[in-house]
């Protein structure tokens, strides 16, 4: 019998993500995938696995959650209550879940977006070349109480493993080049955009993030002329009332509202992570700084797997360590990272 | 504040896009230069390209700005530009006709009137001018497989409105500045709510899900609403009941 993740109860917007479906602008669909890609791959860091494989995403609220065979899982992006049978588990963490254990995960402490990732992967149907959701094509749906969704094989057992993840849930400067449609905005209301303290609109969801914010709205001339056109994830554009909106993966391919620039893709998970109520300032830099941020970014997602280290470790994390070892003594057969340790 | 810059031009989107625009306003030439100009880039694209799309009068190359640089890449669009008008290109080949019943008006199409009347016609000559038109998919975008198509007759340049249609639903025929859209999926819209075909331009299930591609041209079939239903009945391919053609 084929693996399996028993959904007993989700959260409004509990979804399977990947990496998207890059390559469709020209058909309309926009690459979608996880709205924090950065998770996406310290799951797969801490698993051990390909950052290919599917997981679940879960805006705001996790979900209860079953294995049908013992399978590995592994926890990141924004830190959510978490528990096995009722034993609090660390976040930023692999663990083994055995057939039948309760798996809660509860309200995101901090940020947006929390990740639960399987051994082997979520391995629903593959759709135009990913398993990715994509609420807005309708592609896939948001997950509900009795379903199950297949895991792929997979062959490793090792647990108990965590990582210090990037600093991202707190707002913060974030920052963005010049685009196509900069020169649309006169410079004074290049400097006063990065002046102002945005916050997240707690309406934002996996097509963009919109900001509110004290002061006279943001425009651009000709505003009300501009042809349509193509759209990037990480683009900053003024909506009529002049309220600034990030678009997010998930966001349409095209559109008439003028961009003032583009978010770095190293600093757009900040966005999407930024919870209601944070504050983000924007800093325009050029196209150099941002490539050189590019760099240190790919380079840093590439050097994830060898930053993982053992969960026991840490000794600031003496509440995970307690209930880590009340799991890993269930699962010492299989536990191999703690020999030679 | 005018951009006074001369056409074609360059510009970057992000730190791993550019654009090449063709226009700042639609017009045939330039949404017929965005597309020969991007067949000619997936003809032989340049090492680290990723993916070529266009827009209305654009052509956007998304690429690994890591792998292959940005000077680099401007040298090798800015030659590619000289080579040729790409105003006066061909059309892209495979070009298809697409015949589709659609119902104007009555309670599936609630701003048809109000359409017509922007345009200055009657309810008959709009659907008469409607029904003569041959648009063209100019671009698809904004959802899955969703066409814009132009131009239609000057009579037909009307605003979107100001305040959005809550929501419009998939195979809606819709009107603004020139174009006709058939909406991939329901939406809310300021653009005029004046038809409803059967025709998904989205088909995730099928082997091509994107029904149609820029430079296929679409006519409209008037039909009544019990016409529409017996279309859905019987329809299990999402064509609506279209006929199609190739262009030759």
């Amino acid at each position: 019998m084929t693996r399996a993740l028993i959904v007993h109860r989700a959260g409004p917007q509990v979804t399977v993500q990947d990496r998207g479906r890059p390559g469709l602008l020209g058909q309309g669909l926009s690459q979608g995938g996880a709205a924090d890609p950065i998770a996406l791959a310290e799951g797969a860091a801490l698993l051990r696995q390909p950052a290919s494989h599917a997981a679940l995403e879960m805006a705001g609220l996790g979900g209860s959650f079953e294995v049908t065979q013992d399978t590995r899982i592994a926890l990141t992006g924004a830190p959510m209550q978490v528990s096995i049978d009722g034993q609090a588990v660390a976040w930023n963490a692999s663990h083994l879940l055995r057939a039948g254990e309760r798996l809660e995960i509860g309200a995101a402490a901090r940020g947006n977006y929390g990740y639960l990732h399987l051994g082997g992967g979520v391995a629903t149907e593959v759709v135009l070349g990913a398993r990715a959701a994509h609420l807005a094509a309708g592609i896939g749906r948001a997950l509900r109480p009795g379903d199950r969704l297949p895991l792929g094989d997979e062959t490793r057992a090792e647990v108990g493993l965590t990582l210090d993840p990037e600093p991202r849930f707190a707002g913060g400067t974030v920052r963005f080049t010049r685009s196509m449609q900069t020169g649309l905005f006169a410079p004074e209301m290049l400097v006063r955009f990065q002046a102002t303290a945005f916050q997240r609109d707690a309406r934002g969801n996996r097509m963009g993030a919109r900001l509110e914010f004290d002061g006279d709205p943001f425009a651009a001339s000709g505003q009300l002329s501009i042809l349509s056109e193509v759209i990037v994830p990480g683009d900053i554009q003024m909506t009529g009332d002049g309220t600034p909106f990030v678009l997010l993966g998930e966001c349409q391919t095209t559109g008439g509202y003028p961009r003032i620039g583009t978010v770095i893709p190293a600093d757009l998970p900040r966005v999407a992570q930024a919870g209601p109520g944070v504050a983000l300032r924007f800093e325009v830099i050029d196209l150099d700084a941002g490539l050189e941020a590019q760099r240190r970014h790919v380079a840093a997602l590439a050097k994830l797997p060898a930053t993982i280290r053992p969960l026991l470790r840490d000794p600031a994390q003496m509440q995970d360590l307690l209930s880590y070892q009340l799991i890993s003594g269930a699962i010492s057969a299989h536990d191999d990272h703690l020999n030679g340790d | 504040m005018t951009d006074t810059q001369s056409f074609p031009r360059i510009a970057p989107v992000g730190i791993a896009g550019l654009l090449v625009s063709f226009a700042d306003r639609l017009s045939e030439p330039a949404n017929r230069a965005a597309l020969a100009f991007r067949a000619a880039i997936e003809a032989a694209p340049p090492d680290g390209i990723e993916e070529v799309s266009t827009s209305l009068t654009s052509t956007f190359l998304r690429f690994d700005p890591l792998h292959l640089d940005h000077a680099s890449l401007t040298a090798h669009l800015d030659a590619l530009l000289k080579a040729q008008d790409w105003t006066r290109a061909d059309l892209p080949g495979g070009r298809r006709h697409f015949r589709i019943p659609c119902v104007f008006g009555t309670d599936l199409a609630p701003q048809f009137d109000e359409a017509a009347q922007a345009a200055g016609l009657t309810a008959q000559a709009a659907i008469d001018s409607l029904t003569a038109a041959r648009p063209r998919v100019l671009t698809i975008g904004f959802a899955p497989g969703q066409p814009y198509t132009g131009q239609l007759g000057p009579e037909w340049d009307i605003p979107r409105q100001t305040a959005l249609t809550p929501r419009v639903p998939e195979g809606a025929l819709v009107v603004a500045i020139r174009q006709l859209i058939i909406f991939s999926a329901p939406t809310q819209t300021g653009w005029r709510h004046i038809g409803q075909t059967a025709f998904r331009c989205f088909r995730p299930e099928a082997d091509d899900p994107f029904a149609l591609r820029p430079g296929d041209e679409i006519s409209l079939r008037a039909i009544t609403p019990a016409e529409l239903d017996r279309i859905r009945a019987e329809d299990q391919t999402g064509q609506g009941g279209a006929e199609v053609e190739v262009i030759r």
